[in-house]
């Protein structure tokens, strides 16, 4: 469906405007504007789609730094303080005679029985005040492998003490390093997906649209099949088969591969599309007839005035991959302990009554996808309506 | 009409096909096979394994034969049998298995895509109708926040909601007591009253999908002039809107089926998993997880027949509401 749609609508294109025109800035400048810059400022009028922007960079700064914003080490565990819930910052104390005075602090823990079953809970306790600071010397890492390095940006003055901002999981890890560092594999695990499937869907995408013919129909046989079948069965059935011998590493790469290889369906229809409705322009007829091959006529031409619309595309592609894995690990078939993700952390929060006991642990990475997921999208949105020179 | 049934009939052949293909990839993936796997966890537990009813074994499901043999032994065993081969978890064939269950996910797949389209089409039309009122931005904020939160998430979020507030048990298709009993009205009600949190779970992400093309196709419908004439004509505001526009606009919600049936079964897999329902789900993770690989391929293979067949009801129905489809 998609596909004829898209052919129709673009069936009356004039061509790419690849006019490599440096534009001086100023509105008259509009007129010989090359395309990305009309791109850029029809982008930049969506500001739901420049926020979601800068959330998306965040969150990879996040997960770039993760050695650094993370107060401590994320499977650090500390058994006695196993579930604690979160601890609110609070920015003043009181001393004996009454005076405030500035001192970031969070509230340390009590421990309460509960009479009946015997269950440990934590509760804050106003009167225990545990000093916390900015750029504190904490746990030694190695930022990016490479810098020997112990300075954390928030942590507690003393190392000893507790100060778990989002609380802690089953085995007293802390939750928001744990976050942190699940921000690097969730995040980048979308990026090379996305990746893997957008060679393949160009590849086929463009063979098909190009050649059409027995090329077409049957690549568009293989699309059907593969868009046809329930995409988390058949995950479930591919993650499945790895050996649990494999390395964290070698798990990453080959999930990445099962999402992928799901994912390039859309982008490959989407290329086919498009090719159809280029081909027949003159300005790809023109280059035929100077003597261009065929490869060069794909890759030179018709790609390049593609590529705006697959970025589109691709970046709305980014978040069912990062739901694919979370959904993956979260079943226990996907990423494995030690390797931290989002879907990992859900992966503690998958029964009622720890979810109702310590709903953090579900709240947290719960929010993080919606939150990488939504901006993914309102970005992809925004890109997709500039990229899209009929809308206005 | 005939001439355009059967032809589609003729085109699934080769999905079918490919799909099968991918099943028993699936079943051949894992290193080894299931008897290696038991043999050695026999031998572990010191039991004894007697060689010879392993190669009995062997020969029966044939692990020695070359692949495509092994596959054609599959394929013909259930196009023509209905034998799916034998769970060697359960000890039983795996058509015991499977039917069951997958009647489960056929009940909530057909429940959730009512809900898409019951929730979908009023949404659709209203928003399309009073575009950028208050309703249709609340609309659109909800369609996207359905559209971002996985599954597996919202399932979670509504069952610690229902636990914590409403005191009601959820997970499951039947309270306790209802379980074995037969088919009476409080077994229907009991199971109303639990199938709505499947439902919502399942069918938010493809409804807010179809409130979105819904509500594109009917503005652009909407602005057509043959509208501006019905209105000039004096006729009433509902039947300028319902009567032609609309029917237009539904078009791509039927055919809708053929990519929103997928997602849902999938969601149903997941969803399952997490409310313990019982569908086909929680037993193909089972499966997967003790590499019991028939009973999970037939799950998966069935599951993509299922989807088929909906594309394919759904691509009828097209045919019948739209008759440029079926002359052509």
């Amino acid at each position: 469906m998609t596909a004829m749609h898209s052919t129709a609508q673009f069936h009356d294109e004039a061509g790419p405007a690849v006019t490599p025109l440096k534009p001086t800035g100023g509105r008259e400048e509009i007129a010989v504007a090359g395309q990305w810059t009309l791109i850029w400022h029809k982008f930049a009028r969506n500001k739901l789609a420049v926020f979601s922007a800068a959330i998306i960079v965040l969150l990879y700064l996040i997960a770039a730094f993760a050695e650094f914003l993370a107060p401590g080490d994320p499977s650090a565990s500390r058994p006695q303080y196993t579930y604690a819930p979160p601890q609110p910052i609070g920015w003043f104390v009181e001393s004996e005679d009454g005076e405030r005075r500035f001192q970031p602090h969070v509230k340390g823990y009590t421990v309460e029985v509960d009479p009946a079953s015997y269950r440990r809970t934590f509760v804050p306790d106003d009167e225990q005040i545990v000093p916390i600071g900015f750029f504190v010397e904490g746990t030694p890492y190695r930022l990016w492998g490479l810098f020997e390095m112990n300075t954390h940006l928030i942590g507690a003055l003393d190392p000893t003490q507790p100060m778990y901002l989002l609380g802690t999981d089953r085995l007293g890890r802390d939750l928001l390093s744990r976050l942190i560092y699940g921000t690097r594999v969730s995040m980048s695990i979308g990026l090379v997906g996305v990746a893997m499937s957008l060679v393949l869907g160009i590849v086929l995408g463009s063979l098909s649209g190009y050649y059409g013919g027995w090329v077409d129909t049957s690549i568009q046989r293989l699309i059907e099949v593969v868009s046809a079948m329930p995409t988390i069965p058949l995950w479930l059935g591919l993650a499945a088969a790895i050996p649990l011998t494999w390395s964290p590493l070698q798990v990453y790469f080959i999930i990445t591969l099962i999402v992928s290889l799901l994912g390039w369906t859309g982008l490959a229809r989407e290329v086919r599309g498009r090719f159809f409705a280029l081909k027949t322009e003159d300005f790809v007829t023109a280059a035929r007839l100077d003597g261009s091959r065929e490869r060069r006529l794909i890759f030179r031409h018709i790609l390049p005035s593609l590529t705006s619309h697959i970025l589109a595309v691709v970046t709305l592609a980014i978040p069912t991959m990062i739901i694919a894995e979370t959904a993956l690990s979260f079943l226990g078939i996907g990423l494995k302990p030690p390797v931290v993700s989002w879907g990992v952390l859900l992966q503690d929060a998958q029964n009622i009554r720890t979810v109702s006991s310590a709903p953090w642990l579900l709240a947290w990475p719960a929010g993080a996808v919606v939150i990488a997921v939504l901006s993914f999208n309102f970005f992809g949105d925004g890109l997709r309506d500039a990229a899209d020179p009929y809308e206005s | 009409m005939i001439r355009y049934i059967f032809k589609r009939l003729v085109y699934m052949i080769p999905t079918l096909f490919g799909m099968s293909l991918i099943a028993f990839l699936i079943i051949q993936l894992p290193p080894g096979d299931y008897l290696t796997s038991m043999i050695a966890s026999m031998t572990q537990s010191g039991q004894n394994v007697d060689p010879r009813q392993i190669a009995l074994l062997r020969e029966i499901y044939g692990f020695d034969d070359p692949i495509h043999v092994q596959y054609w032994k599959w394929i013909t065993g259930i196009v023509t049998r209905g034998d799916f081969g034998h769970s060697f978890e359960w000890n039983r064939p795996v058509s015991d298995l499977i039917w069951d269950r997958m009647g489960g996910t056929l009940t909530l797949s057909i429940a959730s895509l009512l809900f898409v389209w019951a929730v979908s089409i009023p949404i659709g039309i209203y928003s399309a109708v009073r575009r950028h009122s208050i309703s249709d931005h609340v609309f659109t904020f909800f369609g996207f926040l359905g559209l971002a939160i996985p599954n597996f998430i919202l399932a979670l979020t509504l069952m610690y909601v229902s636990y914590r507030f409403l005191g009601q048990s959820v997970g499951g298709l039947y309270s306790p007591e209802y379980v074995g009993a037969p088919m009476s009205w409080g077994k229907l009600l009991d199971f109303l009253a639990h199938l709505w949190i499947p439902v919502i779970v399942i069918g938010t992400a493809g409804t807010a999908k179809l409130i979105r093309i819904l509500r594109a196709n009917l503005t652009d419908e909407l602005h057509k002039p043959y509208v501006v004439t019905a209105r000039a004509k004096g006729l009433p505001e509902y039947k300028v809107v319902l009567k032609y526009p609309v029917r237009i606009a539904l078009n791509p919600v039927v055919s809708a089926i053929g990519w929103v049936l997928p997602e849902l079964v999938s969601g149903i897999t997941i969803t399952a998993i997490v409310l313990n329902l019982p569908t086909a789900g929680p037993l193909l993770l089972r499966a997967l997880i003790s590499q019991d690989m028939y009973l999970a391929g037939s799950f998966i293979l069935l599951m993509g027949v299922l989807t088929l067949v909906g594309m394919l009801i759904s691509d009828i129905l097209l045919a019948l509401l739209d008759p440029r489809i079926r002359f052509r």
